[in-house]
């Protein structure tokens, strides 16, 4: 029995608008539903168009990860045209790919997360004052300093790739600006402006320092910067106890390199990483306002149903993976990666695992993207144009900072005759299945504290902003 | 000091216009708005309030008991299906956006569209606009869209269309700081609503590339160094924008990343009628001159300048990089 009904929003500091419906019972969540409310529709935008256009438009379906949209479509279409990235370009793209994925880590934890902490209903708890002078919104000396190093940092993306968000630099020969020895030099000053950021702020230690960490009992002693004040937070909360996802994580592998991804792709479940079979992807409409059956998205489409009939409550569709939920973020990443830390907090699939699996990321992408920069070669070719594209068919399957990114195209008579995308909050905020299914934020949410007074409970706040939403990318 | 409260919603658009003002620098975007007075009643993405206490807000200014001085909206208004604006319901208020931005934009002493979406529908009403998108002031180029053709916010203002996909944080930022002063009139926008101070250059000024269009020494790939007006679709001599006046995220802009300008400061650049990286011809005459200049004299001058060409514009306009430096090269 219900004791009484939650619509939760707007939803902020996720990207994009959200609503969570919440049946609440015996103080708990007894039920979450995930809606999605803004649909756009750029899958049937594109249809029709030339397969180059791709490239402008689909970076637009989101402002927090448009390299990651203009890699997936530059990858897609070179994939269609059987053409690669000239090694140098793919390298390139690398760096202006992990950059933006840094940059949103470090956005979602100082700006988007941390916040709730500083809220006046922690009052009286041991780390509030500190939480409240480092993240309150806006106001907070991290939140300030974050944003100037962020911006500092997109100075490669300027340098680059011309600006940020929405480069068009991203093609499927590689990247339309040829960096010469001086550029180089310049990324590694940008970079090494960003570790010590990193190294004051957040860690108060060498980023290696964090990186090496590999056991639970080693992240709980961590007494460093501000990654130490949320773990002192999540003790005391008991973040490792809440918002536990379907513990299946998956990456399509990111940032493509000639010798290989810089963190591996692969599927992690009942303790053991395996391969990932893009094939067995489909995408469920039983509880989105979709027509059509569920799919494969190289035969999938997106039809809005405009009457926006029960029992669909959302306009994502649900995309399953062998018919079953999985989890894709940084977390995910670095588990199938086979980071030793995130392995070790896998099974826990906590808000806490979540957090550390991105703070790990940071380290770690710090640190590759300082090795990329340092092995660009000014005398190589950056672009390796690629041919017309009259017919064909391809995936672009990347790793967005919020996790798995596919765009699957078919080319037609030079043509757009198939666009379908898969973005990774589509896989964590996915609605039911056919089979009733919750997606994994939906489930995560279940069990969450709620007090007898509250309208937004703290906890469900805490659980949905862990899994770091990006609502435009979701339906796009 | 005047105070100045700011109300910013995001409806159908991408939150890149957002993403982009946080790249805000000297100060960063944060001090720059609170040194300026300019409190932020709410933002989606750096706000604390989140739910119900911002339900409570939007409530307090429809009900006249919160003064709202400026609303920014971020992204089109999505007003479809049939009409009902139902693509965007504000989750947790049972209301469209639709709804919500026709309510409080006459609450508000001004109005500011923030990007190209929000100005005149932009990117989400690119294709066969499957959701609808319309501006809040403009339909594409034609006048009225969410709100009423003529409308006017408590100032006498018409919306303010800060145009741009996205828009660089200055533009915003600066759009902000006059407003506090009360110092951008209507006879500092243009005849589409944009401030003048970055739409009344073009993002020719400045563009590194000025060198090569001076010879129509043009690129004929991407990564080329040449002019791209020619063959690759930039339409740099035609938009409005200081960009490479006033770089973006450091030092870039479009052109100076190699690639061209697609006029994503004008009502419907998401439809060019060609793909955007390629320069439709008729008879092998570009299309789209600078649309200040007579069509014949710039034929005139281009076929007169291209036969001029210096061998190290030809030779470096086609390369990517540069091959033969000023004055040719060090000396042995």
């Amino acid at each position: 029995m219900t004791d009484r009904q939650l619509l939760v929003g707007p939803f902020n500091r996720v990207e994009g608008d959200l609503e969570i419906r919440l049946d609440i019972r015996d103080g708990q969540v007894a039920a979450a539903y995930a809606n999605s409310p803004l649909f756009r529709g750029f899958e049937m935008m594109l249809l029709g168009k030339d397969p180059r256009d791709a490239l402008t438009l689909t970076p637009r379906i989101c402002g927090i990860c448009s390299v990651s949209q203009s890699a997936a479509a530059a990858l897609a279409l070179g994939a269609a045209g059987g053409h690669a990235m000239a090694p140098q370009g793919a390298l390139a793209a690398a760096i202006l790919h992990g950059v933006e994925n840094l940059a949103d880590h470090v956005t979602h934890f100082n700006l988007f997360f941390m916040p709730d902490f500083a809220r006046p209903a922690y009052a009286g708890r041991a780390w509030h004052d500190r939480a409240v002078a480092r993240f309150t919104a806006m106001e907070g000396s991290a939140a300030r300093v974050t944003a100037e190093a962020r911006a500092r940092l997109m100075h490669i993306s300027g340098l680059l790739g011309g600006k940020w968000p929405h480069t068009l630099a991203i093609q499927p020969g590689g990247v339309t600006k040829t960096p010469d020895a001086r550029d180089r030099v310049r990324i590694l000053a940008t970079l090494r402006a960003f570790r010590r950021y990193l190294e004051e702020a957040l860690f108060d230690a060498p980023v290696e320092a964090f990186a090496a960490l590999e056991t639970v009992d080693q992240l709980d002693a961590w007494e460093g910067g501000d990654a130490a004040l949320f773990f002192r937070i999540a003790r005391d909360l008991g973040l490792e106890k809440i918002g536990q996802g379907p513990r299946r994580y998956m990456s399509f592998g990111a940032y493509p390199l000639p010798d290989g991804p810089g963190f591996s792709r692969g599927l992690w479940q009942n303790g053991a990483t395996g391969p990932v079979d893009p094939a067995l992807i489909v995408e469920d409409l039983s509880h989105a306002w979709m027509l059509g059956d569920t799919a494969h998205p190289t035969q999938g489409a997106t039809v809005p149903d405009e009457d926006m009939r029960d029992p669909a409550y959302s306009w994502c569709k649900a995309p399953r993976l062998g018919g079953a939920v999985v989890e894709v973020g940084a977390l995910a990443r670095q588990v199938v990666d086979g980071h030793p830390l995130a392995l070790a907090l896998a099974a826990e699939g906590s808000v806490r695992a979540r957090i550390a699996g991105r703070l790990l990321e940071i380290a770690r992408t710090q640190i590759l993207l300082e090795g990329w920069a340092a092995a660009l070669d000014p005398e190589a070719r950056f672009m390796d144009p690629a041919p017309t594209l009259r017919d064909g068919q391809g995936a672009g399957l990347v790793e967005a900072a919020r996790g798995s990114l596919g765009h699957w195209l078919r080319v037609e008579k030079g043509r757009i005759a198939g666009y379908q995308i898969i973005a990774p909050t589509t896989w964590n905020f996915s609605p039911r299945d056919a089979g009733g299914t919750p997606g994994p934020v939906e489930a995560a949410l279940v069990g969450a504290k709620v007090g007898a007074g509250e309208e937004t409970p703290l906890s469900v706040q805490h659980i949905v902003r862990s899994f770091d939403p990006c609502m435009v990318c979701t339906v796009h | 000091m005047k105070r100045m409260n700011m109300l910013w919603l995001q409806s159908a658009g991408c939150g890149g216009c957002t993403m982009s003002l946080l790249c805000a620098e000297d100060p960063n975007v944060f001090d720059l708005l609170a040194d300026a007075g300019i409190e932020v009643l709410w933002h989606p993405s750096v706000s604390v309030q989140t739910g119900d206490e911002v339900r409570r807000l939007l409530a307090a200014i429809e009900a006249g008991e919160q003064v709202l001085d400026v609303l920014c909206v971020e992204g089109s208004i999505v007003t479809g299906p049939k009409g009902t604006g139902r693509f965007h319901m504000l989750a947790g208020t049972g209301r469209s956006m639709l709804d919500w931005v026709r309510a409080l934009a006459p609450l508000a002493r001004d109005v500011v569209a923030v990007g190209t979406c929000a100005a005149y529908g932009g990117v989400t009403s690119a294709g066969g606009n499957p959701a609808g998108a319309v501006g809040l002031a403009y339909d594409g180029k034609l006048r009225g869209g969410a709100l009423a053709e003529g409308f006017r916010a408590r100032s006498g203002r018409p919306v303010i269309n800060v145009a741009g996909c996205p828009t660089h944080p200055d533009w915003v930022t600066e759009t902000l700081l006059l407003l506090a002063e009360d110092k951008l009139g209507e006879g500092d926008l243009d005849d589409l609503g944009r401030p003048r101070f970055y739409a009344d250059h073009l993002v020719h000024h400045a563009c590194p590339k000025n060198e090569f269009y001076e010879y129509k020494a043009s690129a004929r790939e991407l990564s080329e160094l040449g002019c791209m007006m020619e063959h690759l679709g930039c339409v740099g001599t035609q938009a409005h924008g200081d960009c490479n006046i006033r770089p973006w995220n450091g030092s870039g802009s479009c052109t100076r990343g190699g690639y061209p300008c697609i006029n994503c400061t004008a009502p419907e650049f998401e439809e060019p009628r060609h793909p955007f990286t390629e320069t439709p011809t008729i008879a092998g005459i570009p299309v789209g001159l600078p649309s200040d200049m007579p069509k014949a004299w710039f034929m005139a001058l281009a076929s007169l300048s291209k036969a001029a060409t210096p061998k190290r514009i030809e030779a470096n306009a086609h390369s990517d990089r540069i091959r033969v430096p000023p004055g040719g090269g060090r000396k042995p």
